[in-house]
């Protein structure tokens, strides 16, 4: 077969105009491919980061617990209804064990027990409504990257420590050291300190949430020893909705992916995600008839040269062989060229993390470099099928007569 | 006597059916004897290229036998055929029909390269020999575009004679040639029929080449007309 290689090769070489062309609308196409990828995966990752950095992708909580039904009188009939999530659900007990379940999950990374619970922050004259939120200290950025968000103080949680949003301490009048209290619904209160302050660009978070060691949480909030859910992060953000599953299953906890709180988002990265891979395959087709058409025109203008090649002994599988190694080679080139030329291109994008407004967002990461040689090689060898196959058949007697 | 080289029995080959068949060969017979130099004379549509092309194997009868060095090739598949004929046929045409992207020791080459897969010091070393012998050795490394139609026509003999093969078909070699080269390739061809016995059938409408071999075969509306051997 080497000399088929060499045929091939020879082929090609002989008309460097045409070979440049074919190789050149290759790579013009696997350039598209990269790019594509590199963006629409830049992009994701980008909203994803923005829209998702600050959150869990799996919430586990305790089941709802349902309100009995009072039982009519004997003969009496009643219409009754149940709503759902009517009846506030004293949280998870015995955090430490559910976390221990949990990690024994694949793909789970981070695991961040919370508590939640409202009330008012309240300094001198002025209060504002706050949902207030016990983190574990040590595990204060495990869901919310305080610490890359930190504006003023430290993003840990010492006790009797507080961390609030930039608004909110404008808003109060707070700064790092100061006192503030925080009465609960149920009429608790507790004096906290500024620990820190942060900008999470999250409006709510901003203005209205303040967080505190989880001890501090659950004593003001009265729920001891308890948590209202635990939140994880998996490896692959994507696999949320099936570890949600297993877990819910395995557990029988409420557990709610982020797939379902942020099922807009879930769309509209699915969306841009096929956006994507249409122009893909629409760069592929055209690589698999640019090859195809120029082959079928090589095939023709060689058809007497086949011809001889087969009365000299040349078998169909050698002539096939020679046709489709031209179009592997064209492909493998143009694949090379493209992702070389992608590489020099792209390559000058900022990371992901350091994108400005404006910038485009490309992670040439995922270009998907080396999936879109091989599947140009392979469309390009696919594409000189069929006009490898016309050359194989044809008739010895007739390509050499024309 | 030793058996023909090649033999067909009662041939015909139509092309086409119905109302629109052509017969072109009509019950054709003929042996080749080892050695013999046959001129195939015969007008344009008597059925001269028809009958080479099944005697080369590079197409089919419609009917009847093709036998040579005593194996059947009437129903052998196409991968026998091409292996046989690799081994066994050389063709000269009238138009040389090199392969223009190879140099002419590497045209010269390509019947054993092809069988081998790659291209062998060995087969080099005949080829050049057989370039030598065709008086080309100095334009072995000339690409087929850059030769004479005689250089050509001299390197297409070469590439037939590479394998060794027992016949040679030549159709219209000097065909496409001048007068002073037409003979220079028949000396050639008479040369090597003399000195390593290969059969030659050489198709051809010109008295003065076919004057140049030992046996005439006349085909005529698809049958043979004549078949004389000349007087020694």
């Amino acid at each position: 077969m080497l000399y088929g290689a060499k045929m091939a090769w020879r082929h090609l070489g002989s008309a460097p105009g045409q070979t440049a062309l074919l190789v050149a609308g290759v790579a013009a196409a696997v350039f598209i491919f990269i790019f594509m990828s590199a963006l629409i995966g830049g992009l994701a990752e980008l909203l994803v980061n923005r829209t998702l950095g600050n959150q869990a992708h799996v919430t586990v909580a305790a089941p709802d617990r349902p309100l009995p039904l009072l039982v009519p009188a004997q003969g009496r009939h009643i219409l009754a209804a149940r709503q759902a999530s009517t009846s506030p659900s004293l949280g998870l007990a015995a955090p430490r064990a559910w976390e221990a379940t949990l990690a024994a999950f694949p793909g789970v990374r981070v695991i961040a027990p919370k508590l939640v619970g409202s009330g008012v922050l309240i300094r001198g004259e002025v209060t504002r409504p706050v949902t207030l939120t016990g983190l574990e200290p040590g595990r204060e950025s495990a869901i919310i990257r305080f610490e890359r968000s930190m504006v003023a103080g430290t993003a840990a949680l010492a006790a009797g420590g507080v961390l609030i949003g930039e608004t909110l301490a404008r808003d109060l009048g707070l700064s790092v050291g100061r006192a503030v209290t925080f009465r609960a619904d149920n009429g608790n209160s507790v004096t906290l300190t500024v620990s820190g302050i942060y900008r999470l660009g999250l409006g709510q978070l901003d203005e209205a949430a303040a967080f505190v060691p989880m001890s501090a949480a659950q004593a003001v909030l009265e729920r001891p020893g308890r948590v209202s859910a635990i939140e994880l992060k998996l490896d692959d953000l994507y696999a949320a909705p099936a570890v949600a599953a297993r877990i819910a299953a395995a557990t029988g906890l409420d557990v709610t992916p982020w797939t379902e709180t942020s099922a807009q988002l879930f769309e509209a990265l699915r969306a841009q995600g096929n956006t994507g891979l249409i122009l893909k395959v629409f760069a592929m087709i055209t690589v698999v008839i640019g090859i195809a058409s120029a082959l079928m025109l090589t095939t023709f203008r060689r058809r007497g040269e086949i011809g001889i090649m087969r009365a000299f002994g040349a078998t169909r599988r050698f002539i096939l062989y020679v046709f489709v190694l031209e179009g592997a080679l064209i492909g493998l080139a143009g694949g090379l060229a493209g992702a070389l030329l992608a590489v020099a291109a792209l390559s000058p994008f900022p990371p992901i993390e350091e994108v400005q407004p404006g910038q485009l967002p490309v992670d040439l990461g995922q270009g998907s470099i080396g999936l879109a040689i091989w599947l140009t090689t392979l469309g390009a060898t696919l594409a000189a099928l069929l006009p490898a196959r016309a050359a194989a058949r044809l008739d010895p007697v007739e390509a050499i007569q024309q | 006597m030793s058996a023909p080289v090649l033999e067909v029995r009662e041939v015909h080959k139509v092309y086409g059916e119905g109302a629109t068949a052509t017969h072109v060969l009509k019950g054709v017979s003929l042996a080749i004897d080892r050695g013999e130099m046959v001129a195939l004379i015969g007008a344009s549509g008597s059925g001269k290229s028809t009958l080479l092309n099944i005697l080369g194997t590079l197409a089919r009868p419609t009917s009847g036998q093709v036998t040579m060095l005593g194996e059947d090739l009437t129903r052998a598949d196409d991968d026998t055929l091409t292996e046989f004929r690799n081994r066994h046929i050389g063709f000269v045409f009238q138009f040389h029909h090199l392969l223009p992207d190879f140099t002419a020791l590497e045209n010269v080459m390509f019947p054993s390269a092809v069988r081998a897969g790659r291209e062998r010091a060995q087969a080099r070393a005949r080829a050049a020999a057989l370039l030598a012998q065709v008086g080309l050795s100095e334009r072995a490394d000339f690409r087929a575009t850059q030769l004479s139609g005689g250089q050509k026509q001299r390197v297409a003999i070469a590439r037939a004679l590479m394998n060794g093969p027992e016949l040679i078909l030549a159709d219209e070699p000097t065909g496409n040639l001048d007068r002073q080269n037409a003979m220079q390739v028949m000396d050639l061809l008479a040369r090597i029929n003399r000195e390593s016995g290969t059969s030659f059938l050489i198709s051809t409408h010109d008295e003065e080449i076919a004057a140049r071999c030992s046996r005439r075969v006349v085909i005529s509306d698809g049958v043979i007309a004549a078949d004389k051997r000349a007087a020694r």
